[in-house]
């Protein structure tokens, strides 16, 4: 076991230079730079704009880039942002806690809408409560949640003439602040989640339910609730748990639109200025650290998979 | 298959259309609505604005984005400023008086207030304002200055007294006074330059009426009344009036509307759309007000002439008359921010031609029938009937696209098919700068009517329009004009000389021409006063006179 977890956390490494190169190449093959865009409609001229591109490096040759950025990336330094000239890493550290906090309380939404109702919804397949939840769920997959949120801003204004404040409060300086500033994200964002889950919840435990160890238990005399929860529920939970980790590592820098919707100020938002800003050292970190995200939460997914269910052993 | 282009174009055309059908919109106020008479500013309260994009330094004399301006530019004071109450009026701000000139107008000595402060507490002298003009006009390696070439004609600066300073000229300039009211131009401390030139790109520390308070990047920057300010009304009431303000970065059009309907924000001060004015004039009533008014931006066609056919004059006329620009100001008004008809320079402004003349210029004639007929003759002569080439524009909205369609539009109506090439601003950019299209939609925004700035893309492309002419034509000719207009200090004289600039580069030559000029519209919560809409973006952004009404 112990080899294997060094074995996965040492893949990691690979991975993440793979990452790296792609960024790397693709951001340079897209045409124009930070420069051209900065002064794009300003009548400045060219040797402003060179004068610019070598102070910013950008007029070195590309592997000469790519490993000064791979240096300081050996050296834990993820550089300065090429736009606003302040470090990446304080960049990210004000965007982080906001993504996070949502990424949270939307995974914990999600969680308790989906797993009740897909659970209900395989108990009492096809009867009008299989439909009416499966009609809730389909619809949380058809509606983006940025439009949902949407909505959700207009009927609040329309009906209150109140909107989500538009400045991020942390929870530990006011709950309430911040509740109300993330509770119409949250939702948005986890009803289309929930709507993944609950799907996923439904079709694995319809499949419990019909394995012989279900039916034995019942034979025996087990109560439905316990053969449900007990059996049912934990054995189907494997592929639940892994929509459920994919979704949340989603959701970290994934909801673009959702946050520019709300006018959040958080990771994802901060990656779509920095692309529009074709900021290099800012997408590549950040690129780095959602791709570190999925693989981290990859394998705690697979870790988690050997508490729940015995069978599974690693060698 | 339905390609997005043209569901793109088919949505434009649908909105053009039912803009047309609809009557005018209930909010629009018909002009800009003042302040009202009478009204005795009330100190006190905090300001809370939108805007839409965020800073990239928080050097003024670096950057080029009004992103910079609204948030940052009440931490400064500039040597002149432009009057809040009539904006094409120049006054000093740091300076005591306007500038005495000599007769042979080359040099000009300029006298300092001698009550100014630095938000630190120290005193503000000549230095100061030496420091400040020398790292714009002559920046040392290493410091970029994209606007040093607007002060050209300076040979040299110094500062006799701790209360004067001095500009000797190599020759007479007719736009270097007003340029001394840039709103770039921020007064920097001597000190802080002195110890390191590049302080200022992280550092906030001026002598305009707000202190620096916090700064979290991308969402928000807050400014606290500066107690030391050196200026107060003709009341002789303590400026500023607010307390503090705070200005919202949201980048999303439907987040800023929704701040100011929530009623989080007050005012966004670059410009909404028709629509989204409307939608607050329908949802705030009352609580609204408007103002509006030309604005000094543009868009431009420009044909590169490296490229055949657009090396043939009769070409890039045929392109010019074939747009019939008041029918298109008619509907476009409607839908987005675009509305006067006009030459190089902004209609209506001190160097705009009368209308009878502008009509005497290819493409402004209002018979657009008889125009597009003479472009049909024009392509025949020069054996293009069938003209096919790609509209190089940038992939975004507002104004662009809707001008863009219209356009093309025009074009197919005499037989051109041009196709719309829409890329994202960097690579539309990196394609201008490196002269790979045909012909494509520029633009151009100044602070200021000022033809030294308006004409600046229209020196010759190997010349001082290097990386600013995407026509890419070299004319010693025009460059010839260009440069006497630059130096003729007599305004009715430059007046004319500009009138023949704009025949000769619109219509002799055809080399590149405007569509439409820009209209700025701006709802906000009328708790706001003291602010005053001008023809640009960029100027009377101090927030100095700027109060809440209780």
């Amino acid at each position: 076991m112990r080899r294997y977890v060094a074995g996965r956390l040492l893949l990691m490494i690979p991975t993440l230079i793979g990452v790296a190169i792609l960024t790397f190449v693709i951001m340079r093959m897209v045409p124009g730079d930070i420069v051209a865009l900065k002064y794009a409609g300003s009548p400045v001229p060219q040797s402003v704009i060179d004068q610019e591109r070598h102070q910013l490096g950008l007029d070195k040759p590309m592997w000469l880039q790519f490993t000064d950025w791979m240096g300081e990336i050996a050296r834990f330094d993820l550089g300065t942002s090429l736009w606003t000239g302040h470090s990446v890493v304080e960049e990210i550290e004000i965007r982080f806690p906001l993504s996070l906090e949502l990424a949270i309380i939307a995974t914990l939404l999600a969680i308790a809408i989906a797993i009740p109702l897909g659970v209900l919804a395989a108990v009492r397949q096809d009867t009008w409560t299989d439909y009416a939840i499966r009609i809730f769920s389909i619809g949380g997959l058809a509606m983006p949640s940025f439009w949902i949120g949407l909505l959700m801003v207009l009927a609040t204004i329309t009906l209150f003439g109140w909107a989500p404040p538009l400045v991020f409060t942390p929870f530990t300086v006011d709950p309430f602040a911040n509740l109300a500033q993330m509770v119409l994200p949250a939702l948005s964002v986890g009803y289309r989640y929930s709507a993944v889950s609950m799907r996923m919840t439904r079709s694995t435990v319809l499949e419990v339910l019909r394995e012989d160890y279900v039916r034995t238990a019942r034979a025996k005399g087990v109560a439905e609730s316990l053969v449900v929860m007990r059996h049912a529920l934990r054995n189907a939970l494997l592929p639940v748990i892994t929509v459920i980790s994919l979704e949340f590592a989603f959701l970290i820098g994934g909801l673009v639109v959702t946050e520019q919707v709300f006018n959040l100020n958080g990771i994802g938002k901060l990656l779509v200025d920095a692309v529009a800003h074709r900021d290099y050292t800012l997408i590549q970190a950040l690129v780095l650290l959602l791709a570190s995200v999925f693989v981290l939460i990859n394998f705690v997914v697979d870790m988690v998979y050997v508490v729940l269910d015995p069978r599974i052993r690693y060698s | 298959m339905f390609k997005y282009r043209q569901f793109v174009a088919l949505s434009v055309a649908l909105a053009l259309t039912l803009a047309a059908c609809r009557p005018s919109s209930p909010g629009a106020a018909p002009g800009s609505q003042q302040p009202v008479a009478g009204e005795q500013p009330q100190p006190g309260g905090t300001l809370t604005f939108i805007v839409n994009a965020e800073p990239p330094s928080f050097d003024g004399h670096r950057e080029t984005t009004f992103a910079l301006l609204h948030p940052i530019a009440p931490h400064y004071s500039t040597l002149y400023k432009f009057d809040p109450n009539d904006l094409t009026k120049v006054i000093p701000d740091v300076a005591a008086a306007t500038p005495e000139v000599s007769a042979d107008k080359l040099t000009y000595t300029i006298k300092l207030r001698t009550d100014v402060k630095f938000h630190d507490g120290s005193k503000m002298t000549s230095d100061d304002i030496l420091a400040t003009y020398n790292k714009i006009i002559f920046p040392p390696s290493g410091v970029l200055s994209p606007r040093a070439g607007a002060y050209a004609a300076v040979e040299s600066m110094s500062a006799p007294t701790p209360d004067s300073i001095v500009f000797k000229l190599k020759y007479p300039s007719a736009s270097f006074a007003t340029n001394l009211a840039s709103p770039w131009n921020f007064i920097y401390s001597a000190a802080k330059l002195k110890t390191d030139i590049h302080w200022y790109e992280k550092n906030v520390m001026g002598t305009g009426p707000f202190t620096y308070a916090s700064n979290t990047k991308g969402q928000d920057w807050v400014g606290k009344k500066f107690a030391d300010y050196f200026a107060k009304d003709k009341n002789g009431v303590q400026l500023p009036y607010l307390d503090g303000y705070k200005a919202l970065i949201i980048t999303d059009a439907n987040a800023e509307v929704n701040a100011i309907r929530s009623k989080q924000a007050a005012i966004e001060f670059r410009g909404f759309t028709p629509q989204q004015r409307d939608t607050l004039s329908g949802a705030l009533g009352t609580s609204l007000a408007i103002q509006e008014a030309p604005w000094i931006c543009v868009n431009y066609i420009v044909p590169n002439t490296k490229k055949k056919p657009f090396d043939d004059v009769r070409v890039r006329q045929a392109l010019t008359l074939a747009i019939d620009r008041y029918a298109g100001s008619t509907a476009l008004q409607k839908i987005t921010i675009v509305k006067d008809v006009g030459g190089l320079m902004r209609p209506k402004g001190p160097f705009a031609q009368t209308d009878a003349d502008l009509q005497k210029i290819a493409g402004f004639a209002t018979d657009g029938a008889a125009n597009k007929a003479k472009a049909k003759q024009l392509l025949a002569d020069a054996g293009q009937s069938n003209l096919t080439f790609k509209f190089l524009n940038r992939n975004i909205t507002t104004p662009y696209e809707p001008v863009a369609l219209f356009v093309l539009d025009q074009w197919k109506q005499v037989g051109i098919n041009a196709t719309h090439d829409v890329k994202e601003t960097s690579a539309y950019q990196a394609d201008l700068r490196a002269g790979n299209f045909e012909v494509a939609l520029d633009f151009n925004c100044d602070f200021l009517d000022e033809p030294d700035l308006q004409l600046a893309k229209f020196w010759s492309a190997s010349g001082l329009g290097k990386g600013l002419n995407f026509a890419y034509y070299d004319d010693p000719d025009l460059d010839k004009m260009i440069d006497g207009q630059s130096r003729e200090t007599d305004p009715a004289k430059r007046r004319q000389l500009v009138a023949d600039i704009e025949k000769y580069a619109m219509d002799t030559k055809a080399y590149q021409y405007p569509v439409l000029w820009w209209y700025r519209i701006i709802p906000y919560l009328n708790a706001v006063r003291g602010w005053r809409i001008g023809s640009n973006h960029y100027t009377n952004q101090d927030l100095e006179t700027v109060w809440l009404a209780k």
